[in-house]
């Protein structure tokens, strides 16, 4: 009875804040679009027709619709910050944004929302944004199918693509963000989702979680980052069915994790990065079903790490499976498939070999305590000493080794 | 003295060894070409085998062969010839033509599999060029040896010893250096150690152009920055080029003062 009436006072809402179409163009009723806004009222729809249009920043500040008609071109001349948001149930799409000002003291963005809440981004066209999206404070937000397109090239004065301030409860789906410092910046951002997007070629990092609590992203792409994903100081983070693919460099990581507990990392596929997952101080978390595939490190677990579980995932074909820079183990890597354990057998056929694998090579553990020693990868003596070690563990640690590796590759979509 | 060079080389380059060396390269970079699909890993396979095989087989075959030659060598010398011209003509011949059967073994299959349309053929060239380098500077060694001592089989011992030396025990002196001094920042001397032993220096030539250089970290990095560099690439040359002079100059010596 209480949902029903919650939907009736919903539909009378909408049918009270529904109002008129105020056109936007060159020949239309109204000229500019701040003069379109001065003049709607609440609930209106601006109908901005194509064209270039050069205001400046223009200030939202009533819940309005505004769409754009062929993708008219919102003009920043390099200048401006474009649309500024100061009002609740705001929806803003198909338009073009163009040319946002580079400022080393205020965020300029694209779109940016103040203390917005239930407003919709959706279909627009961010071209060499500054900042693209950026929400201050804003919640219960959708940012659908937008492509942020940007040409940065220092880390230093450059912007992210979709970026979240205090903001929680929103959902990122379907964008393309490329070009950036980050894909996509949460910072404070609690209960958020972040779905299908397409995150290429960031400077820095793809998405990027900073003190965000109980999101969940699944389904994204992050291609050739600076890194993919970096979880940091967070806690109860989803991520599924991700891809992070070729984020390859001397610094570089498919997903990197800083200080982030009780979080799972399941169904993810890995391929290609100089190293897939980097830990540090990381606790319970589970990684479970993710395919690692070419990665020059799979997985590199710092000391600092606890209780974490690797568990049902394929390595394959990785430089290094698992690296570390601590003589101690607490974290649990059991029942895996690792592509290098060549010395198994199963005589009992139940699946799973009848030796444990340790799949720390010596040579890796080096590397990790001690950087210059990658001048003698490949070397002979470095071949010779890991058979050495993998015979009679001396220096890696000793209790590190996966107990039931499996015989065959996990099966898993 | 290139009359000497000339004879030696026609007499190895028909010899079942150097046939059987060119076979060897030939079937091996076949069967790696074909058996993988990509050509980065083809490449570190050939560099593996490039490193290991080639100063192995030159320094074996070079000391083979002086004691092979050993008594024409002898008669040769009763005629007024000089020394330096035999030696250095024999051991050229010798290092000629190890490295044209390498040269041939491995090029022929990567042409028929396209490495000239490939971005990988500086990776290529560069162990072509690693390979002919290693050969001259193993080979010159191992004749020095043998013209040193008369014995063969101390000869032999010591060839072998060096050739151990620098594709084992040197990396395992580098890495008891860089644990001792932990503590201190060692990149730099990790790259002047790499410099002075010419089966590091191509590995780590050939490993920077292939994009497993990404995962040498800091220490690659500076290493790439520095070989990009004029002085790098001066240095390296220089360091191949002393390590095919300094044992022909002392093989010259030893045998100038040597009684036959």
């Amino acid at each position: 009875m209480y949902r029903l009436c919650s939907i009736l006072i919903n539909i009378l809402l909408c049918a009270s804040v529904s109002g008129g179409v105020l056109e936007v163009g060159q020949n239309k009723a109204h000229g500019t679009l701040k003069r379109a806004i001065s003049q709607a009222h609440t609930g209106d729809t601006l109908l901005v027709y194509p064209g270039t249009y050069r205001e400046g920043t223009i200030e939202v500040d009533k819940p309005l619709v505004i769409i754009g008609k062929d993708q008219p071109v919102l003009d920043g001349e390099l200048t401006y910050g474009i649309l500024r948001v100061l009002s609740d149930s705001v929806v803003i799409r198909g338009l073009t944004l163009k040319d946002v000002g580079i400022s080393y003291v205020d965020d300029l963005a694209a779109i940016r929302l103040v203390k917005s809440k239930h407003c919709t981004i959706e279909s627009n066209r961010l071209i060499n944004a500054f900042f693209g999206i950026y929400l201050e404070r804003s919640t219960d937000c959708i940012i659908r199918n937008n492509h942020v397109l940007g040409y940065s090239e220092h880390e230093m004065n450059s912007g992210n693509a979709i970026h979240l301030w205090y903001s929680s409860r929103n959902l990122i789906e379907g964008n393309h963000a490329e070009g950036h410092r980050d894909g996509i910046y949460l910072e404070f951002v609690d209960n958020s989702t972040v779905k299908n997007n397409l995150v290429e070629n960031n400077l820095r990092y793809g998405l990027h979680f900073m003190f965000s609590d109980d999101d969940y992203y699944q389904g994204n792409t992050f291609v050739s980052n600076g890194a993919g994903v970096a979880v940091m100081f967070s806690k109860n983070i989803r991520m599924e069915d991700n891809d992070f693919l070729d984020n390859w460099g001397s610094s570089s990581y498919g997903l990197l994790l800083k200080d982030i507990t009780d979080s799972e990392i399941r169904n993810n596929r890995f391929n290609k990065n100089t190293i897939g997952i980097y830990a540090e101080g990381a606790l319970r978390i589970n990684i479970t079903g993710n395919d690692f595939i070419r990665n020059g490190w799979a997985i590199n677990m710092l000391g600092s790490c606890n209780d974490n579980t690797v568990h049902s995932n394929n390595f394959l074909h990785n430089t290094f499976e698992v690296t570390t820079n601590s003589k101690r183990n607490h974290n649990n890597y059991d029942g895996n498939y690792w592509s290098d354990n060549t010395g198994s057998y199963d005589l009992d056929r139940d699946g799973v070999s009848d030796v444990p694998y340790r799949p720390v090579k010596l040579f890796s553990f080096m590397i990790a305590n001690m950087e210059s020693s990658t001048i003698l990868m490949r070397s002979l003596l470095v071949d010779l000493i890991n058979h050495a070690e993998k015979m009679a563990p001396v220096i890696t640690p000793h209790n590190l080794m996966d107990h039931i590796p499996l015989m065959k590759q996990v099966e898993h979509d | 003295m290139r009359k000497f060079i000339k004879y030696s080389f026609v007499d190895l380059i028909q010899s079942y060894w150097t046939i059987l060396y060119f076979v060897f390269f030939l079937v091996v970079t076949s069967t790696i070409l074909y058996f993988s699909a990509d050509m980065t890993k083809s490449i570190v396979s050939m560099m593996n085998i490039v490193l290991v095989l080639i100063p192995l087989v030159s320094i074996v075959f070079g000391a083979i062969y002086y004691y092979n030659s050993r008594e024409f060598t002898e008669l040769l010398l009763a005629q007024p010839v000089r020394r330096r011209s035999l030696i250095l003509g024999q051991y050229s011949g010798l290092a000629l033509s190890l490295s044209i059967s390498f040269t041939a073994g491995i090029t022929i299959p990567f042409i028929l599999k396209g490495i000239f349309a490939s971005e990988h053929l500086p990776d290529f060239l560069l162990i072509l060029l690693a390979g002919i380098g290693l050969s001259f500077s193993m080979s010159a060694i191992a004749y020095a040896t043998a013209l040193k001592h008369e014995n063969k089989i101390l000869g032999f011992g010591i060839s072998l010893f060096i050739w151990f030396f620098l594709a084992v025990l040197y990396d395992g002196l580098i890495l008891i250096l860089l644990i001792l001094f932990k503590e201190y920042p060692t990149d730099s001397l990790a790259i002047v150690l790499t410099f002075l032993n010419p089966i590091d220096l191509s590995r780590v030539m050939i490993m920077l152009g292939l994009d497993i250089a990404a995962l040498m970290g800091y220490t690659g990095a500076l290493f790439l920055k520095f070989f990009g560099s004029f002085t790098g690439i001066a240095i390296s040359v220089f360091s191949v080029l002393c390590w095919i002079a300094i044992p022909s100059f002392l093989m010259v010596r030893i045998a100038n003062n040597k009684d036959f």
